[in-house]
């Protein structure tokens, strides 16, 4: 499908991992945070470190199905992140 | 290596340098309220780029759309989250940080009148610090 050279692939799956690497030092802030918005956020960050790993898996693997769950996976990121902000309050007008 | 995989390899490794400024941030700022501001900034840019690396693998085909596609969402979609979570827990009344609660070793701060105690947030502060240190 696409025409990436094996040093570009190494490349691409190198970032995958820096970023799969970030994603568990950020899980720190998840266990450790005093409030429970420091945890959402900081999962918020884990899952949008997860859309950039599947998509640079995808590209470097040269397999487009996976930026389907890529979006789908950002989609539902952002669903939680709102859902959890509007029922934490109590009139629900945080946008 | 031609220009075009120079630019791809440039993009990725700006995502992941942004990435780990969003990834500091997160882990050493004193408040909800800045690490909020590390994660939407930092963190959608570094996913923007990576995602135009992404982008410009895909040459003429229906997958650049949908990297396309995932770049403008995330782009919109990311600040507008961390701007609504912090709306809400400005709303449950937690007090933003100041320069009092830096000189004060207590750190009276985050929901003090939440489940922890201030004491477990002090110890909070000072854990972060000597941690910071070992690295």
């Amino acid at each position: 499908m696409t025409n990436v050279t094996p040093l570009v692939s190494d490349v691409l799956l190198g970032a995958a991992a820096a970023f799969v690497a970030l994603a568990i030092v950020v899980l720190y802030r998840v266990v450790k945070g005093p409030t429970m918005q420091d945890r959402v956020i900081a999962v918020n960050v884990i899952g949008s470190n997860t859309v950039v790993i599947l998509a640079l898996v995808a590209a470097a693997f040269g397999e487009p199905g996976y930026l389907d769950v890529a979006l789908v996976y950002a989609l539902l990121n952002f669903l939680m992140s709102i859902a959890i902000s509007k029922f934490t309050v109590e009139r629900g007008g945080v946008i | 290596m031609t220009p075009f995989e120079l630019l791809i390899v440039a993009l990725a490794a700006g995502g992941v340098f942004f990435g780990f400024v969003a990834a500091v941030g997160v882990i050493r700022l004193p408040d909800l309220y800045t690490r909020a501001h590390a994660a939407s900034k930092s963190d959608t840019l570094g996913a923007v780029l990576s995602l135009a690396a992404v982008a410009l693998v895909f040459g003429a085909d229906i997958a650049t759309v949908k990297a396309v596609f995932l770049v403008v969402f995330m782009f919109v979609t990311n600040p507008t989250a961390a701007h609504a979570i912090t709306r809400a827990a400005y709303d449950q009344g937690i007090e933003p940080w100041s320069k009092e609660d830096a000189e004060d070793d207590t750190n009276p701060t985050a929901a003090a009148d939440e489940a922890d105690g201030t004491g477990s947030l002090a110890t909070d502060g000072s854990g972060v610090d000597t941690e910071g240190g070992e690295r």
